[in-house]
């Protein structure tokens, strides 16, 4: 149970297919078989225990991805946007790696003492060991306990970690979720999200699996994405919400994606405004929102096309609810919400999300599985299930506001927020408070053009939330701070509120 | 053969591979082609031919299931023989779609 079976079944299903790139000069499955052979060959050679990619996404990626699981050594993508010092850092974690990095970051990799190839070097190597017949030969690489891929986790609210995901984790993603050989030969997909993120690793695989071609957009911009799905008539995408509002919020640019069948977005909280926004403006596209994390090898709960429609179209408050839902969890994970104490609680009730599967890896790179006696991961986020299993997901636990002995979820307050028809982004923390502990705070992004300022907004939240929720104080910034993939940094947010406090005092 | 979810079968009779994606608790009698298939570990290079009664192949990429037993297997090799537990041929399933997510 190794990404290989994945790739050889994919060689062996239809090898003449196009999988990466454009259809003219990209590669077919059987050919990336055959790169990912040889350069393995070179990486065992090496003798090395790790390959490491800081590179932005392209068909090196995935190359690089299946060459690590035929040498039998993880796939460690890192974030190139890293500063030096923590870079350095996450490098010394694996001494022993082969090196694949942009030509502007070879010089990290070179000063952690590893050897350094850009993507398209890395690309020509293989195809000239390749074709002096280098092949790997050791077959007996089946090792399922073994990571295929080690992640960092984007370190919002803790360090980073790295996560293990084994190939037992990622192969059982793979086949609970997708169907084999099931894309159309006239499909394509595009990514758009960084190598480092979950999302870009679990994209190849199942792209793959599904015989559909991948293709990658090495740096985001609404006219660069929209322009790309039209020249490779896209098929089926994914964007982070940030992303997303990106392309529905461009001025003077050309929507039209008639090529577009499928959306999927996740990875962050999308805005209700900009997905509406998109839903009236591709009626034609079926959206899907994935909600999983890391260490869960990606998705595990989706809310589907049909779910998309019937809440646009309803005139029932509990099913219009669900476009901000994360939808249902997948069949082969299982979902418990769990209060305080550990006891699971019924329908409707909020607590922190569990999740159990195959799929589901919750190990950490020096600590042990982080699983409970039964098999469940702690998500460390706070959320609940409505009576038809739908899961809404309510933010991160150590994002939760403690006033006074109240915990609050800053999710119900941003909702509220970002309901006012003024408002294009909004951040809820929690500051320092000498009486309360932490009292709440707002940041609020305007739509441009609204007329707003923090007192009318204050009133506008008291007259939908309770007082201990209204937020004591509301700021208006031009942009929120948030990680490339489009995750709120609220410790930023907080640091930035009080700064702005001890400028003026 | 006592399974597992994530294990791969072989065949002993042709090149038939199938992985284990749900296991049931009993051990099950697991054949291809009329004989017992094996631990892919474990499996020698095929020799001999599946039964003349038991040929109906099975496809790469698609799931076979006894419901009533518990099992299913996704064919990673596809080959000649029918895979059958305790006896009975299992049943090709059906795709049953999840929307594209990543």
């Amino acid at each position: 149970m190794n990404l290989t079976m994945l790739l050889d079944m994919a060689a062996d299903g239809f090898g003449d297919r196009t999988v990466i790139g454009s259809r003219k000069d990209g590669l077919t499955a059987a050919r990336l078989r055959d790169l990912s052979a040889a350069a393995a060959a070179q990486v065992r050679a090496a003798g090395a225990e790790a390959v490491v990619y800081l590179a932005v996404n392209g068909p090196a990626f995935p190359l690089a991805m299946f060459t690590a699981a035929r040498a039998g050594v993880p796939l460690v993508p890192v974030n190139y946007r890293l500063g030096a010092e923590q870079l350095a850092a996450l490098l010394a974690n694996h001494p022993n790696a082969y090196g694949i990095a942009d030509e502007t970051q070879s010089e990290a990799l070179t000063r952690a003492g590893l050897s350094a190839r850009t993507p398209e070097d890395f690309i020509l190597e293989a195809a000239q060991a390749a074709e002096k017949g280098v092949g790997d030969q050791d077959d007996a690489h089946d090792a399922p306990e073994a990571p295929a891929v080690i992640i960092y986790t984007s370190g919002t609210t803790s360090a980073p970690k790295g996560v293990l995901l084994h190939h037992r984790n990622l192969v059982s993603y793979v086949l609970g979720t997708v169907e084999f050989a099931a894309a159309g030969d006239d499909e394509a997909s595009l990514m758009s999200v960084p190598p480092y993120h979950i999302a870009a690793v679990s994209n190849v695989l199942t792209n793959l699996y599904a015989g559909r071609r991948f293709l990658t957009l090495r740096n985001f911009s609404p006219e660069g994405w929209l322009d790309l799905v039209r020249a490779e008539s896209v098929t089926n995408a994914m964007v982070v919400p940030t992303m997303l509002a990106r392309i529905v919020d461009a001025d003077g640019v050309d929507r039209s994606v008639p090529s577009l069948r499928a959306l999927a977005y996740g990875g962050a909280k999308m805005t209700p405004r900009v997905i509406e926004r998109a839903l009236k403006e591709w009626p034609h596209i079926d959206f899907v929102n994935a909600y999983g994390l890391t260490e869960t090898s990606s998705t595990i709960a989706i809310l589907g096309p049909e779910d998309h429609r019937a809440a646009i179209t309803s005139d029932e408050p509990l099913v219009r609810a669900r476009l901000a839902s994360a939808g249902r969890p997948v069949p082969s994970v299982e979902v418990e919400i769990r209060d305080e104490a550990g006891r699971p609680v019924p329908a409707g009730e909020g607590g922190r999300i569990y999740v159990r599967g195959e799929q589901v890896s919750g190990e950490y790179a020096g600590s042990g599985p982080a699983v409970d006696e039964r098999g469940f991961f702690d998500t460390r986020d706070w959320g609940r299930l409505d009576e038809d299993g739908y899961l809404f997901v309510e933010g991160r636990i150590d994002d939760t506001i403690i006033r006074g002995a109240e915990n609050i979820a800053p999710a119900e307050i941003e909702d509220v927020l970002l309901r006012h028809p003024g408002v294009a982004d909004a951040a809820v923390v929690g500051v320092p408070d000498e009486e309360w502990g932490q009292r709440v705070e707002a940041v609020v992004v305007p739509l441009p053009g609204a007329d707003l300022d923090g007192e009318t907004l204050r009133a506008y939240a008291r007259e939908r939330l309770r007082g201990s929720r209204t937020p004591d104080r509301i700021a208006l910034w031009t942009e929120l701070p948030r990680t490339p993939t489009g995750k709120i940094v609220k410790r930023d947010v907080v640091a930035g509120l009080t700064a702005a406090d001890r400028q003026t005092a | 053969m006592k399974l597992r979810p994530g294990q791969q079968v072989a065949s002993t009779v042709d090149g038939t591979r199938l992985i284990v994606v749900r296991a049931p608790a009993e051990e099950v009698a697991l054949t291809c082609g009329g004989a017992e298939m094996v631990d892919a570990k474990q499996a020698p290079a095929p020799s001999g031919v599946p039964a003349e009664d038991a040929r109906e192949g099975t496809q790469l990429g698609k799931r076979y299931a006894a419901e009533a037993l518990g099992i299913e297997l996704l064919c990673t090799k596809p080959g000649e023989g029918t895979v059958a537990a305790n006896g009975t041929p299992l049943v090709l399933q059906g795709a049953k779609p999840l929307p594209a997510s990543d």
